[in-house]
Parts: structure tokens; C-alpha cells; sequence
């Protein structure tokens, strides 16, 4: 009972998605998870940290 | 019974490193430097927290053993939690370890703490894998086949049976997280004892 | 040496600000739960269920016969492993050294025994199959491979049919029958239960069913449907299309360039050059050029920019 309301509601069953591009074959499933983590980096290093003492130093 | 007796003591020596090395308001600062001010910096928490969810969803699965997950919703469920969990563990480390490597963070003696940090990671990933391998499942008798060349190529199988379910698990749920939360102790303690790594000094360069 | 900037640095002694580090850390706790319920919810995770060796003989009979056959005869995966199943090759080696042949046959595995043999020896005894049996351990050893080479000489026209295998030869001794009855016990299920019980009424190692599977090709053939085999970079893939073990990429990578990618020794290799990065990758703070790539990167400028704004460098 509770385990069907469990359910997935996005199945990832089913056959598999994969970036194939010469001898590099990756899932979709993995090329996302690595795009997030760069993208989550970069988004770390240039997105500005609430509460950083930004205006008053800079003049 | 003369003082010098005491001070000479293994418990009193212990005692007094310890609080030397991490004084109270080391261990649980409520200031930081003013440099710690970048979203780069919430990655290790991050990562300590996705191992207390990992750790978590893990008991609710030894509660059961492991084979229940295969048969009831609500152990499904669990198990998803404990895949998920485990890869925003990793996601977390990872840039956790891209940005202690652009702060070049192990500089003013805490290379130790880097060393620390390495050697958790390649633990977790064993963690992880010796999961992989217990799930009695196509995934783990399809996985532990194939590792199982790779493993035995270093000799390692003579004494690390991946084929071996019952090994696998103890692995998996005793040795290895035993091993990982210990390093994670150690490291987060490493830090707390240095403290935050400074900026490079670039005073030169500005004038 | 040791002063160097990618070394050294002077302790802080410049302002602190406050930072509620407990406060940082529930918050942080919360959200991954959170992330993770939500993720949980709406993805679920993979579980496809577990290949039998009944399942595997009944879809793929010839291919099991075919199996069965070879580890008789001696030509199968695990037949010619070397350690720790057998010494009957070196192994892999990586150089002059054969690590595995040194530690040794730990996990001995006789296939002609553990596969074929002694599963039969548990059936309950049939005439025909206490004939095949007696016959086939009366036997010398050069009778037995003489009866071996018969049946595999012709094994390429084997045949299924009414749950039999059939080939055209009545030169192999016992060996029709054995291979057939191994074939009938693993469609009934009980060469399943034969292959974990020889420890004994309680398991927990499967050591003996994933190598006779995984002698196979069936197994195989599911990963490679499934985008799992090593060639396909399968080490770092998941069932589905879930997330798989992301983090094994460099480990898969290699296996799939020269010279890896065509090697016998592609596994000793690959985990020798993974040690050595893992080697590096630990001592980057000593290891001279690699530990001043940040400063030279000088990506630290974006982390610390406040900093060094505030300093007016």
C-alpha cells in the first residue's frame, strides 16, 4: 500500500540513453550528473555569498 | 604522590595536547576568518551531511536485512534514499576536492589534512563499490563478475572475494564505513585545529 | 624550498566575522534530506532482478550445454583462470610481476567437479545417470578426455529438443548423459541450489553460480543490452537510465584506448596506473609543479575576490 505511493514518478527504467562520440560512450544519465557538478562548481566560485562584506570594501 | 607523577601521566599528557591543540572555541568557532566567504565553502559540509543521510538510510536497511528492499515498497523506497544520498555524496566530495585543490588548501602544515582527505574518497569509493556487489540483484552479479578480473589481477582476490556475497556485505556494512566515518573524523578534527586556509598573500603583486 | 607560497602561509591574524558553524550544519542536513526524499520520490532507484542458472538454461539451453561443456573439457573462463581459482595459467602480470600467481590458488576451484560432477552426485540417482556416473569415476584420466574430445569434436552441431541435448556421437562414454542431466537439473532449479549448498545449509557465498554463469554467455549478452560491459564503458553505467558510479570514469576510461584496450594483462595495467594516480593525487602538497597549479590557475582570485577587493590588490 504505502509502497505504491512509493512509486517512481519518473520512471529511469527501460533502456538506456548514451552520448556516443567516438571512442567516448557515456550514459545521459552520467554525462548529466557531470555537467551538473561542473556547472555547480562554476555556479560556486561566481555566484556572491549572502552576507559578504562586498560594497563597503570595494571603495 | 607529587604533581611531577601526574604531569608525567600518559591520561594528563593526552589531556592537555588535546586541549592545546583544539581548545573549545577551535573545535566549535562561532567566528570565522573574513575570507571564508564563497559558496566553495559549503561543499564539505555538504558532503558530511550526505554521509549522515547515506549512514542513515543505511541502519533503516540493516534493520531488515538485505533482501528486503527486492520485496516491500517501503524498502525500495529506503533504497533509493541510500542511492541518491550516496550520489550527492559523491557530487558534494567531488567539488569539495576541486575547490580545496584551486585554494591549494593543504598549505601552513595541512597537508595532512589533504593526505586524509584522498584517502577517504578512494575508501568511499570502495564503500560504495562493495555496495554495488550486495545488492542481490543483475547489478551485483553483473558487477562483481566483472571486478572480480580486475581484483584478482593484484593478487587481492587471493583474500577479497567480490563473489563472495557475505564477505561483500560485511565489507560494506561494518569495515569499510567504520574506516571512512574515522578519516571523516580525523579530517573534519584536522581542520578544525588549523583552521580555514588563508588566501594566497599576494601583497607584492599589489603594490 | 619549504618557503614556497604553494608551502607555506602566514597564520590569519586579519578580522573574523561571525559564522554559526552548528547553524551551517543543520541547514545543510536539512536540505540534503530534503534533495534526497525529493530525488527518491520522483526517480525511485534500479532493481532488476537477479539471473538464475534455471532462468539461463531454460532461455539459453545450448548456450549452458555449451557452458557445461567447457568446464569439462577444460576451455571455459574459470577452467583456465589461474589464481586464486586454479593454477592452470600465470594470470595477468604487469612486467615480471605475477602478483595474483604469487598469492596464490586461494579459492580453489576444480570445474570439471565443482560444475559438473558433484552437482550430479547430489541428484537423486536415475539408472541411467548412476551408469554415467560410475563409469565416468572408474574412469582414467585419459579415458575421460578421450570421452571429452569425442563429445566436443562434434559439440558444434549440438542440438535442443523435448528438453534434451542431443549430439551425434556415441563415442563420448558418459559424457551425453552427464551433460544432459546437468542441463535438466539447471531448467528444474536444482543446480542453483546445488552450487551455493556445497558449504553446507547455510550461504552466503556465491562464488560457484557467478562463475558458471559468468562462464556464459547469456549473462553477457543481458549487460550488453544493458550498455554494461567494459568495452562500453559499462564499469561506470547503471541499469536504466539512473546515475551510475560517476566517479569510476578514469578507471573505465583506460580500457578503452590502446594499449589497454587490446591487452591480457589490460586489468594489472590499469590498476597499476589508478594506484599511481591515487598515489599522486594524495601527495599533490609535496609533489613539486603540480602543487602550484592553483596559484598559477590563480581560479583562487574568484574564491577569495572580497579579499582581496578589501585589500586593494
Amino acid at each position: 500500500m504505502a509502497g505504491s505511493l512509493l512509486a517512481a514518478l519518473v520512471s529511469l527504467d527501460g533502456a538506456g540513453h548514451y552520448f556516443h562520440w567516438h571512442w567516448i560512450d557515456i550514459s545521459y544519465a552520467n554525462l548529466t550528473v557531470i555537467a551538473l557538478m561542473v556547472v555547480t562548481f562554476v555556479a560556486a566560485l561566481f555566484v556572491p555569498f549572502p552576507g559578504r562584506r562586498s560594497k563597503k570594501e570595494t571603495k | 604522590m607529587s604533581s611531577t607523577e601526574i604531569d608525567r601521566q600518559w591520561t594528563t599528557r593526552l589531556r592537555r595536547r588535546a586541549a592545546r591543540r583544539l581548545p573549545p572555541e577551535k573545535m566549535l568557532p562561532d567566528t570565522q576568518p573574513a575570507y571564508v566567504a564563497s559558496w566553495i565553502y559549503v561543499f564539505g559540509v555538504t558532503t558530511l551531511s550526505a554521509l549522515a543521510v547515506v549512514i542513515l538510510s543505511g541502519f533503516i536497511l540493516a534493520l531488515k536485512g538485505p533482501q528486503w528492499w527486492h520485496v516491500s515498497g517501503i524498502g525500495h523506497f529506503v533504497n533509493s534514499l541510500h542511492l541518491w544520498s550516496v550520489e550527492i555524496f559523491f557530487f558534494a566530495m567531488v567539488i569539495h576536492l576541486w575547490g580545496k585543490f584551486f585554494m591549494a588548501a593543504w598549505r601552513g602544515g595541512r597537508s595532512l589534512t589533504w593526505v586524509t582527505g584522498v584517502v577517504t574518497f578512494l575508501t568511499s569509493i570502495a564503500t560504495a563499490f562493495t555496495g554495488y556487489v550486495s545488492q542481490t540483484n543483475f547489478d551485483s552479479q553483473w558487477i562483481s563478475t566483472q571486478a572480480k578480473d580486475g581484483i584478482n589481477s593484484t593478487g587481492a582476490g587471493s583474500f577479497f572475494n567480490v563473489l563472495n556475497f557475505g564477505q561483500m556485505l560485511m565489507w560494506h556494512i561494518v569495515l569499510l564505513p567504520l574506516v571512512a566515518v574515522i578519516l571523516t573524523g580525523l579530517h573534519v578534527l584536522m581542520v578544525r585545529a588549523k583552521g580555514v586556509v588563508p588566501p594566497f598573500e599576494e601583497k607584492v603583486e599589489a603594490r | 624550498m619549504s618557503e614556497s607560497p604553494d608551502v607555506k602561509v602566514a597564520p590569519w591574524t586579519g578580522p573574523q566575522r561571525p559564522y554559526d558553524i552548528i547553524k551551517e550544519g543543520t541547514i545543510a542536513f536539512i536540505v540534503v534530506a530534503i534533495l534526497t526524499i525529493g530525488l527518491a520520490l520522483v526517480f525511485s532507484s534500479p532493481d532488476d532482478p537477479q539471473v538464475t542458472v534455471q532462468q539461463w538454461s531454460t532461455k539459453a539451453p545450448i548456450d549452458f550445454a555449451q557452458t557445461a561443456l567447457s568446464e569439462l573439457n577444460g576451455t571455459s573462463g574459470t577452467a583456465q583462470y589461474g589464481a586464486p581459482y586454479n593454477t592452470a595459467s600465470a594470470g595477468q602480470q604487469l612486467g615480471p610481476f605475477t602478483l595474483a600467481k604469487w598469492l596464490g590458488a586461494t579459492i580453489p576451484v576444480n570445474t570439471v567437479r565443482d560444475f559438473v560432477v558433484d552437482p550430479l552426485t547430489d541428484q537423486p540417482a536415475t539408472p541411467a545417470l548412476s551408469k554415467a556416473l560410475a563409469q565416468w569415476k572408474g574412469a582414467s584420466s585419459a579415458q575421460r578426455t578421450t570421452w571429452v574430445d569425442a563429445y566436443t569434436k562434434v559439440s558444434g552441431k549440438m542440438t535442443f529438443a523435448n528438453g534434451t541435448v542431443s549430439v551425434p556421437t556415441s563415442a563420448a562414454g558418459p559424457v551425453p548423459v552427464m551433460i544432459n542431466t546437468l542441463e535438466q537439473m539447471a531448467r528444474s532449479g536444482a543446480l542453483d541450489q546445488a552450487l551455493v549448498t556445497q558449504n553446507g545449509f547455510y550461504t552466503s557465498n556465491f562464488t560457484l553460480p557467478l562463475l558458471f554463469l559468468a562462464d556464459g554467455s547469456y549473462l553477457g549478452d543481458l549487460a550488453q543490452q544493458r550498455h554494461l560491459l567494459g568495452t562500453q564503458w559499462g564499469m561506470m553505467n547503471e541499469t536504466g537510465n539512473y546515475p551510475g558510479q560517476a566517479w569510476l570514469w578514469l578507471y573505465t576510461f583506460w580500457y578503452q584506448v590502446p594499449p589497454f584496450s587490446t591487452s591480457a594483462n589490460a586489468d594489472i595495467q590499469v590498476w597499476g596506473i589508478m594506484m599511481l594516480l591515487s598515489l599522486v593525487l594524495l601527495l599533490v602538497p609535496f609533489i613539486p609543479g603540480l602543487r602550484s597549479i592553483p596559484r598559477w590557475t590563480r581560479v583562487y582570485r574568484l574564491i577569495w575576490r572580497d579579499h582581496y577587493r578589501s585589500q586593494g590588490a
